[in-house]
């Protein structure tokens, strides 16, 4: 739905020359809900801003729905813009329009006769839950509201993509659940492919099939989500995971652990299966959990624990063997 | 005293009606050029919609270049001008040229001024939606600068009705001829007093409506 190829943003002025997008290539596949993550000035946001020409890339391709964006007239670039909704962080609702008018207007930008726009704008306010605020000026509205005006408004022209830029970074963490469940629940009912530019990685966990992390305006590392917060192997990206999925012992514990500390991992299904029970009762070891947590990275389980496993070194050797055969993914984090 | 000025009452107002015709025109013509010029000057700005810094450049100089000259200089600079158009330098119309004239850049860069105040971000979420710059400027701009735009008026009123006394001394007539002839050159200080009197109601006036309208299309 959307390719990305080879993208280049470079800010020139006499003195300077900033690189806000470094070589970026990318592939969104249709009905995807895609994250890109990084810290401010990774370049995510101009990223996004090029897939609509907001922002025109100094060089590199940029098709949606195998349209090159970059080849077209301002007209048809008008057009195309219809197609790509955009929300953003700080809403930009136009203060001086009613919730009803400012949904409309989009409606009025795409050229539907006025006759069309009411039932469609009572229509798209359902959808969002603001069906009552049609006559509110945005001004009496809450954050989570303005930016479901803003949903409304950018899914007026049924686009078949949706851009988010840090959409929910302004709102609290309980209006930023709902923004999200709305956001899912608009990806399945229509279909739409959804980019979603954000800092927090709660949104990726919350609602990304894939990801992709960005530092000094490059992709970093992609993949499905779930892989990327299974095995981070680039730096950035374990710290952007540890903040959904910290698991630092207090160093306290680590002195004073006789045992062999292991880490281990239950992807998907296997969560279910009693692996720890079971490896207790195959070896003559004892088990201790220091800490564990599952995770659920978009509806998916992700287990992770720290046991401590006692015994004769050659016991605890073969319940690690056992548990790496059942489970592929343990890791030794202390010998004893 | 009272009777000297139901005396110059006849004569106050004529006079009063007159710098209302020079300030109503004066303003008609800020709203059909001068809003123009003010959102050409911002759309036409770095990093918008319709960014283009040669119009920018042209009409940014020749703004500066009316703003610049005093208003007493352009009246009387003008006066080939006013008499080409009306075929007379004298009276209420002729003055209101010039008035005009200055009242356009004046205008504009209220316009100017308040359009900037937009948050981008509108603009963009407007460009986002496939919107024409012509609806930009029709659907957002001018909505989201009313306030702006009315209180501007309001603030070009008054010192249009500033600028009529100085076209009233050579030959605009209005309130501030009536006090310059009467108090300055005849040293009659009730009519002068009186004058001055009508001139601070009619400003209070102004700036009240100006602000009452300004708030109550303000839906921020």
């Amino acid at each position: 739905m959307i390719t990305i190829e080879n993208v280049n943003k470079v800010y020139e002025t006499k003195t300077s020359r900033v690189v806000g997008v470094d070589d970026v290539s990318l592939e969104i596949k249709k009905g995807e809900i895609y994250g890109i993550v990084g810290y401010s000035g990774a370049g995510k946001s101009t990223l996004l801003r090029c897939m609509n020409i907001l922002e025109r890339p100094t060089s590199g391709k940029i098709f949606i729905d195998e349209v090159d964006l970059l080849s077209l007239s301002n007209k048809e670039l008008r057009k195309a813009r219809q197609s790509i909704g955009m929300i953003f962080q700080g809403f930009f609702l136009t203060s001086s329009k009613t919730v009803f008018d400012n949904v409309a207007f989009a409606l009025k930008a795409a050229g539907v006769p006025k006759s069309e726009r009411k039932d469609r704008v009572l229509e798209l306010l359902d959808l969002v839950g603001l069906g009552d605020k049609a006559n509110q000026y945005p001004a009496k509205l809450s954050g989570g509201q303005k930016q479901r005006v803003s949903i409304a408004r950018a899914l007026a022209n049924n686009p078949k993509v949706l851009l988010c830029d840090e959409a929910t970074s302004a709102l609290d963490p309980s209006t930023t659940k709902s923004i999200l469940a709305l956001l899912k629940k608009i990806n399945k009912e229509f279909g739409i492919t959804i980019v979603i530019i954000t800092h927090e990685m709660e949104v990726v966990k919350e609602i990304c099939d894939k990801c992709a992390v960005m530092q000094d305006g490059q992709v970093i590392e992609q993949g499905s989500s779930y892989e990327i917060f299974a095995n981070p192997t680039k730096p950035l990206t374990k710290q952007f995971i540890q903040t959904v999925l910290n698991f630092e012992l207090p160093e306290q514990l680590l002195e004073s652990c006789q045992g062999t500390l292991v880490q281990l991992q239950f992807r998907g299904s296997i969560a279910g299966d009693p692996v720890v029970s079971d490896v207790l009762q195959k070896f003559p070891v004892q088990g201790n959990i220091l800490h564990g947590k599952v995770e659920y990275i978009k509806d998916t389980p992700l287990g992770i624990f720290i046991m401590e496993l006692l015994g004769d070194q050659q016991d605890v050797n073969n319940a690690i063997d056992y548990l790496q055969q059942r489970l592929k993914q343990v890791e030794v984090i202390q010998h004893a | 005293m009272l009777d000297r000025v139901i005396e110059i009452l006849p004569e106050l107002n004529v006079a009063f009606i007159e710098t209302l015709i020079m300030v109503g025109i004066g303003l008609l013509v800020a709203i059909i050029l001068g809003l123009p010029v003010g959102i050409l000057l911002y759309v036409t700005d770095r990093g918008l919609f319709l960014e283009n810094q040669f119009v920018k450049g042209v009409l940014g100089v020749i703004v500066n270049l009316i703003r610049s000259i005093p208003f007493i200089i352009l009246l009387v600079f003008l006066f080939p001008f006013t008499e080409f158009l009306l075929d007379k330098t004298t009276g209420p119309f002729a003055a209101s040229v010039s008035l005009s004239v200055a009242a356009i850049p004046f205008y504009a860069r209220i316009v100017e001024s308040s359009a900037r105040e937009i948050d981008k971000g509108v603009i963009e979420a407007a460009i986002a939606v496939g919107a024409s710059p012509w609806m930009i400027i029709k659907d957002i701009i001018l909505p989201e600068t009313k306030p702006g735009l009315i209180s501007g008026l309001t603030i070009t009123a008054i010192s249009l009705i500033g600028y009529s006394a100085m076209a009233g001394t050579i030959g605009g007539g209005g309130i501030g001829d009536l006090a310059i002839r009467y108090g300055y050159y005849r040293y009659d200080n009730t009519v002068m007093f009186t004058t001055v009197i009508v001139l601070i109601v009619l400003v209070q006036f102004i700036q009240y409506l100006g602000d009452f309208i300004a708030k109550a299309v303000n839906k921020r």
